[in-house]
């Protein structure tokens, strides 16, 4: 294989997107007059733990943060959100960024996309980002809109929902699986990408994990820290309000039975009786 | 009177019941447009005229399908702006989902997911955490971009049919620079059952079903129902992840689903708790998924399963 093909890539800087969200062990709510997710119970999204193993293998292949790579834990939202950054530090991000401002609360898709936005340009004024990596959903607010949002406000291409990542210098090969065909996507870096949790196992934090995430520093942003007036987000700033909130009644059991022979043949009365046969 | 662009990708020979929602919404806001993308067939375009398009568009580009969202998301902008439309429905998949949001901040437009019925104002319902709650919200922009979920409303032909013509919208040429493009695509076999989050019932299986789904196949075909599963299932490798139902799979929302052998975990739950009709089948009669059957069976789904398929097949022969 000699003097063959073997290019030397250059050091990697990933965004990897965290969240904190309530835990979906319990039941959640949504609270307050703005009717926004009550998170005071809160943890890092399960989701990004995906997207946080994804950038570590990528920048392990590439010899670690020894060799320069970088994999930065970015998160918004207010005091607790950076749990969710000290979680990631944990579990082995090399930087972690809280991007804190009160004008921030109520922000919809499109005004979080924004400030989310305007905070990667400012982590990538020194070097370029190459990559931002997101989990497939957030598991609460379940929109889904602010990858593909943030993408179009960078300029970047989106590939979402990935089941594999490749990068080869500057272009990444990705697999996404639909219902029904299965394709291979390349685009060119820097890129947005998100991944599902087929993608891999994510590590847990270990001993050493944890203290050494003491010793790394979390970096508080504001809005002025990254120029956006704070006009544009939050509520005001939002292009969509929420008018009216209920909780939906609960589910009662029905009817119980236990079979003794003939269950199946009650359920097809009960189907019929309900008119779904 | 308001203009409402649809956005129907790529309809095939024949249009989905979910596109023949958004038909039927459009009309109850305003006048109805439509921009497709691929081939339109007759069959399609005939049925778009009984639906009340006004007008038809198309874009310039044929290779949109090859890439993903963003130069779907361009085409639509121009699309809006040609039509004067200050309304643009979609349908709720993630694809769908995806347009919508780049569309949005292309045209500085409000995006509003999972909508399951919009007042003639505007004002949209939508289900949110997994339908625990129903909110009710608007776009306070010009323009407002719904995605809708599917078995919303009952499709309704307009009363006077209208015979459009397609009109070409220029595709931006920069529009695929900067979107990832599709290099290969492997088409998995066609199981023949309805589209998971389409369909009006589902059967849906779980660590009970053991590694067999053969009695729920059964089932669902003698039902016309597509099969879903849990994520226990789905991890024991004994069916594709894309048939997995809940917080971290699909949300479905039919008129009846049968679930067998789960236990109906929150995070199941999450998938499924806005089902019509809930039917229930678990050998322990602790599980929590009997809390929110409106039919429970405690009993062995290899048994139950099973009969219930035959008397469903013999009542179909008898009528």
């Amino acid at each position: 294989m000699e003097g063959c093909c073997y290019t030397v890539e250059e050091t990697l800087k990933i965004i990897v997107l965290v969240k904190h969200v309530p835990d979906a062990q319990f039941d959640r709510h949504l609270s307050g007059g703005d009717k926004t997710t009550d998170r005071s119970e809160s943890i890092l999204s399960e989701l990004d733990e995906y997207a946080l193993e994804a950038a570590l293998q990528l920048i392990e292949a590439r010899g670690g943060e020894a060799a320069g790579n970088k994999v930065i834990a970015l998160s918004m939202g207010p005091a607790g959100a950076v749990n969710a950054v000290k979680k990631s530090l944990q579990i082995g991000a090399t930087e972690g960024v809280h991007l804190s401002d009160d004008a921030l609360a109520g922000s919809d898709a499109a005004a979080t996309s924004l400030a989310l936005a305007a905070a990667i340009r400012h982590l990538g004024a020194d070097a370029p980002v190459d990559l931002v990596l997101t989990g497939m959903a957030s598991t609460e607010g379940e929109t889904s809109l602010v990858p593909a949002q943030l993408a179009e406000r960078l300029g970047l291409p989106q590939v979402t929902f990935a089941s594999s990542l490749e990068l080869d210098g500057g272009k990444l090969t990705a697999r996404r699986d639909g219902d029904s065909h299965a394709d291979t996507v390349e685009a060119t870096l820097p890129a947005l990408v998100s991944v599902t949790d087929q993608i891999n196992d994510p590590r847990y934090p270990n001993f050493k994990g944890i203290m050494a995430a003491k010793k790394k520093s979390i970096t508080t942003l504001t809005l002025a820290d990254i120029g956006v007036d704070p006009g544009l987000v939050g509520l005001a700033g939002s292009w969509t309000a929420v008018e009216t909130a209920e909780a939906r009644p609960p589910r009662t059991a029905g009817t119980i039975i236990t079979d003794e022979g003939d269950a199946g043949i009650k359920l097809v009365e009960f189907l019929a009786a309900q008119k779904l046969l | 009177m308001a203009k409402v662009l649809v956005f129907i990708d790529t309809p095939g020979p024949a249009l989905k019941k979910s596109s023949l929602e958004l038909l039927t919404i459009a009309r109850s806001l305003g006048e109805p447009a439509v921009a497709f993308n691929g081939e339109l067939h007759d069959d399609v375009a005939a049925a778009l005229g009984e639906y009340g398009a006004q007008a038809l568009y198309r874009p310039s580009a044929n290779d949109l399908d090859d890439y993903l969202v963003g130069p779907k998301a361009s085409y639509l902008a121009a699309a809006v702006q040609s039509s004067g439309a200050t309304i643009v429905l979609a349908e709720n998949s993630a694809e769908g989902k995806e347009i919508a949001a780049r569309l949005g901040i292309k045209l500085g437009a409000g995006v509003i997911t999972d909508v399951v019925a919009v007042d003639p104002d505007g004002t949209a319902h939508k289900s949110v955490l997994a339908g625990s709650y129903m909110t009710t919200a608007r776009a306070t922009t010009p323009v407002a971009v719904l995605t809708v979920k599917a078995n919303s409303i009952t499709p309704e032909p307009a009363t006077t049919g209208t015979a459009p013509q397609a009109a070409t919208i220029e595709v931006p040429e920069t529009a695929n620079a900067a979107s990832a493009r599709i290099t290969a695509r492997n088409e998995k076999t066609a199981s023949g059952r309805p589209e998971l989050s389409e369909a009006r019932i589902v059967v849906a299986g779980g660590r009970g079903v053991d590694g067999d789904f053969g009695p729920l196949e059964d089932l669902a075909d003698a039902l016309g129902a597509a099969i879903g599963a849990s994520r226990a299932a789905t991890d024991a490798g004994w069916i594709g992840h894309d048939a997995q139902i809940g917080q971290t799979g699909k949300t479905v929302s039919p008129q009846l689903y049968i679930s067998a052998g789960i236990s109906g975990a929150i995070q199941q739950k999450a998938g499924m708790q806005t089902a019509k009709v809930i039917v229930a089948v678990n050998k322990d009669a602790e599980s929590p998924v009997f809390e929110i059957a409106d039919f429970g069976i405690v009993g062995d789904l290899f048994r139950v399963l099973p009969q219930a398929t035959e008397e469903i097949k013999k009542r179909k022969a008898d009528r």
